[in-house]
């Protein structure tokens, strides 16, 4: 697939990936949020950061099953999309709802089982996004860093009970069962690869 | 006006110094400003008082029939606050029979049936009776309330509805002594309603009140807001509205009114009873297990996005009115 070496295909991803916060910074602005605009951003930011997340694990058994080695080029690039929707719906979440009071924030941590399943995925998200450059690569060696990052594995289950115990007041389990199965897939396909 | 005397003098009236005669500029001046700054620290309260008389005889939304509500003198019947918006209102809504999302039921609930309708009175009750929905539009004066709403989610609304006590209804069917709850049975109805069915709750959604709790005045039986008839994702042709619980605790779309002598077992105890109380009254000292209630988001307050959360009320703010119903109970017990 040359197209995925295209000098514009990069660009092309990070636009698309970039796309919603873009569109969600407009609506903060010109009151396109809905009747409550907080709830919006925080809901759709902790979304696209689980669909990123699905994304990126989606890379490498996509590389292998297509044979096209060029889809590793994006890999890092969403992941990094990944970190920056959760940093923005961590600061989101903490702005609007908490209104940056630590108190309260560790207060809502004890609390609430979700939110401290999420702080955990965001705790184990943030080293993999600080050494996700070439020189940190080569400063912990590759064994080590592949190590490191091999972290996405406990954030990704983390991520969906977070979304799952959120829901859980509802009882509605739709969106999180979709996003629950599509990983199901992407880390089986791990397991299978290694097992056999 | 200052009115001084000096020395005495025997010319029979004592005449103050013309110098010391306030002169009538500056007193006059004095009471203008005594007014002006009297009117001010009124001035918000009445502007807003104004402006509800307004808002009585002019329906803002022109969307549906019209449904004007008369002056309620029903103590708490008024709050001051500023309306929530009605497009917020009526987009912004749980009604799991159309969809758990809160834009859902906007989409959804044309699908509903709002005529012919009947509702059913039975139980503990001298007169069981089925009322159809123009006799019970008939049956008291429409008057129009402003209510605070707060959902146990933590958001909450202003909204002027239009109805009448529910009580005026329990008067005219005489509830037996043994009565002591009434429950409140909304529409199941598969056909119309796509969500009905799904494991979310058991169907039909059935809340219920203490007997003293719905024979209260804030108690409101309701058929229209925004002086209009109610849109059919806020509940349409007639719901309950019980100002000091949180939101769910206002069945919509009610079909059945049924009196018992035994608690009523509500939908969402039944689906989750260590979260919600049968109680349910709004109050910011008892946590939900899942989130704390001691502050909520206004809808449409000023600020968007960055508007400061406020902090909840105890009883919404009602607590003047039906504090008393709850007089030496334990309400993190009954919660």
């Amino acid at each position: 697939m040359r197209a995925l070496l295209h000098p514009l295909a990069k660009p092309l991803v990070f636009a698309l990936a970039i796309g919603p916060f873009v569109w969600l910074v407009w609506g903060a602005f010109t009151d396109a949020l809905g009747p409550n605009p907080a709830e919006t951003l925080i809901r759709s930011t902790g979304e696209m950061a689980l669909r990123l997340l699905c994304v990126t694990l989606a890379v490498t058994p996509l590389r292998v099953m297509t044979g096209w080695p060029a889809l590793a080029r994006f890999r890092r690039m969403l992941g990094l999309f990944t970190f920056f929707y959760a940093v923005v719906h961590l600061l989101s979440y903490s702005a609007f709802d908490m209104e940056f009071v630590l108190a309260d924030i560790a207060a809502d941590i004890v609390k609430r089982p979700f939110i401290l399943v999420g702080m955990l995925a965001f705790a184990l998200l943030l080293p993999l996004a600080l050494t996700s450059f070439n020189r940190a690569i080569r400063a912990l060696g590759a064994a080590r860093w592949q190590a490191l990052h091999r972290a996405v594995y406990a954030i990704a289950p983390l991520a969906v009970l977070h979304f799952f115990w959120m829901r859980a007041g509802k009882s509605d389990f739709a969106d999180v069962a979709i996003y629950g199965g599509i990983l199901v897939v992407l880390l089986g396909w791990r397991v299978w690869r290694w097992l056999r | 006006m200052l009115i001084r005397t000096r020395g005495t003098h025997d010319d029979g009236f004592i005449h103050p110094l013309a110098s010391e005669i306030t002169p009538r500029a500056a007193y006059e001046g004095r009471r203008e400003w005594m007014k002006r700054v009297a009117a001010g620290a009124a001035g918000t309260a009445l502007a807003a008082w104004a402006a509800r008389d307004v808002l009585a005889s002019t329906p803002a939304p022109g969307k549906l029939a019209a449904l004007p509500g008369g002056r309620s003198s029903v103590a708490g019947a008024y709050t001051m606050e500023k309306l929530t918006d009605y497009k917020d209102a009526s987009t912004y809504n749980n009604f799991y029979e159309f969809g758990t999302d809160k834009a859902d039921p906007a989409k959804n609930a044309h699908t509903l049936k709002t005529r012919p309708w009947t509702v059913e009175i039975e139980g503990l009750v001298k007169k069981p009776q089925t009322l159809g929905i123009d006799d019970l539009l008939k049956l008291s004066a429409q008057e129009e309330r402003i209510y605070r709403l707060r959902c146990v989610e933590g958001w909450s609304m202003v909204i002027p509805w239009v109805g009448y006590s529910l009580n005026e209804l329990i008067k005219r069917v005489g509830p037996l002594g043994s009565a002591k709850f009434v429950e409140f049975h909304t529409l199941a109805d598969r056909k119309t309603m796509p969500f009905v069915g799904s494991p979310v709750l058991e169907w039909p959604y059935v809340e219920g009140l203490r007997l003293d709790e719905a024979q209260h005045p804030l108690t409101l039986l309701t058929f229209g807001m925004y002086g209009e008839v109610l849109p059919n994702q806020n509940g349409a042709p007639v719901r309950l509205v019980v100002p000091w619980k949180y939101g769910f605790k206002s069945g919509k779309s009610i079909v059945k009114i049924r009196f018992t002598d035994k608690e009523p077992r509500t939908a969402w105890v039944k689906s989750a009873p260590q979260e919600y109380g049968f109680y349910s009254n709004v109050n910011p000292e008892v946590s939900h297990p899942r989130w704390s209630q001691a502050t909520e988001r206004r809808i449409g307050d000023d600020g968007g996005l960055f508007a400061k959360k406020r902090k909840t009320l105890m009883f919404n703010g009602y607590e003047p009115q039906v504090g008393q119903m709850y007089a030496g109970m334990d309400l993190k017990k009954f919660y």
